[in-house]
């Protein structure tokens, strides 16, 4: 269990989402890849809030110990913002169901046609 | 090996292969329940990393509302619902997965990342492990604190950064909610006949 362990795990999960939100047909599918990608954020930042020193964290720590949480605060804002657009996202999933009567992105083309 | 390497190759493949569940996987639901999967072995991958908080945070928010959300989702979408079925774009999207999942690998195992020292973990896990209010001037001479400047350490728990150093983020979040409910009841309020 070491910083390069953790960011490969979340590289892998980052790439499986990406490849979600990009080649998928269905609008839920890519909403919970997007999801992913943002988890896999969220274990990059914890994980070098736990491992990585904040500037200056060697020469005076007294002073500089407040920098070390930065990446789980930065995660509590994350989770919020996910939070937020997943709602919207959703939102927007059912205006397109009522409208259109369908969820696949591939049919999807009336800004294109 | 020790059982904290077993645990973590443990959470870490069941985060992975549910991970490729969510995305291969043929019927929505289950698509759905292996993503509460990666949600909750993520949460104990933050337990891991001494981020208790955030764990718990992980499973109320995202185990608890944003995959119910998406349950409803699923379940009112269910008549025009074909599966989870690629598109054209699947091959070059899985190439370019794997050319950034290589960039990615490459950029964390080739960084000389500046880390904690060894001399000072035990003052670090002191503000790492918890509550740092309920932390006694014994604690703080024991990790090798000099206890005349220990107003900084006192100061740099979660609760303090946001409320102080991240006051600013912290009220543009709540901004960005108010925004999202306005959207949110806007999107769903039904037409007004003309």
């Amino acid at each position: 269990m070491s910083l390069e362990n953790m960011m490969i795990v979340a590289a892998a999960l980052f790439a499986i989402g990406l490849y979600g939100a990009l080649a998928r047909r269905n609008v839920l599918v890519v909403l919970m890849s997007i999801e992913l990608m943002f988890n896999a954020v969220n274990l990059t930042l914890v994980a070098m809030a736990r491992y990585v020193a904040p500037a200056g964290l060697a020469e005076d720590l007294a002073r500089n110990i407040g920098g070390v949480l930065t990446g789980q605060v930065f995660a509590v804002f994350i989770i919020a913002v996910a939070a937020a657009e997943i709602a919207l996202g959703l939102g927007i999933v059912f205006a397109m169901y009522r409208s259109s009567g369908t969820i696949d992105l591939s049919d999807a083309t009336q800004l294109r046609n | 090996m020790l059982v904290v390497d077993v645990v973590f190759w443990v959470l870490s493949a069941a985060a992975i292969g549910a991970a490729l569940g969510v995305v291969l996987v043929k019927d929505l639901f289950r698509a759905t329940l292996l993503l509460v999967v990666v949600f909750i072995t993520v949460a104990g991958l933050f337990v891991m990393l001494s981020a208790e908080f955030l764990a718990v945070v992980q499973v109320l928010i995202y185990a608890g509302a944003i995959a119910i959300l998406i349950i409803f989702a699923v379940m009112l979408t269910r008549d025009v619902q074909r599966g989870n079925l690629p598109n054209r774009i699947q091959i070059p999207a899985a190439a370019l997965s794997a050319l950034l999942l290589a960039a990615l690998v490459w950029t964390a195992v080739q960084t000389p990342w500046n880390l904690i020292e060894e001399g000072d973990q035990a003052k670090v896990d002191l503000v790492q492990t918890g509550s740092v209010s309920a932390v006694t001037d014994e604690d703080l001479a024991a990790a090798g604190f000099d206890l005349r400047e220990t107003g900084a350490v006192r100061k740099a728990g979660l609760a303090d950064l946001l409320i102080g150093e991240f006051v600013l983020p912290f009220e543009a979040v709540s901004v960005l909610l108010l925004a999202a409910v306005i959207g949110a009841l806007a999107l769903v309020r039904p037409r007004i006949e003309e």
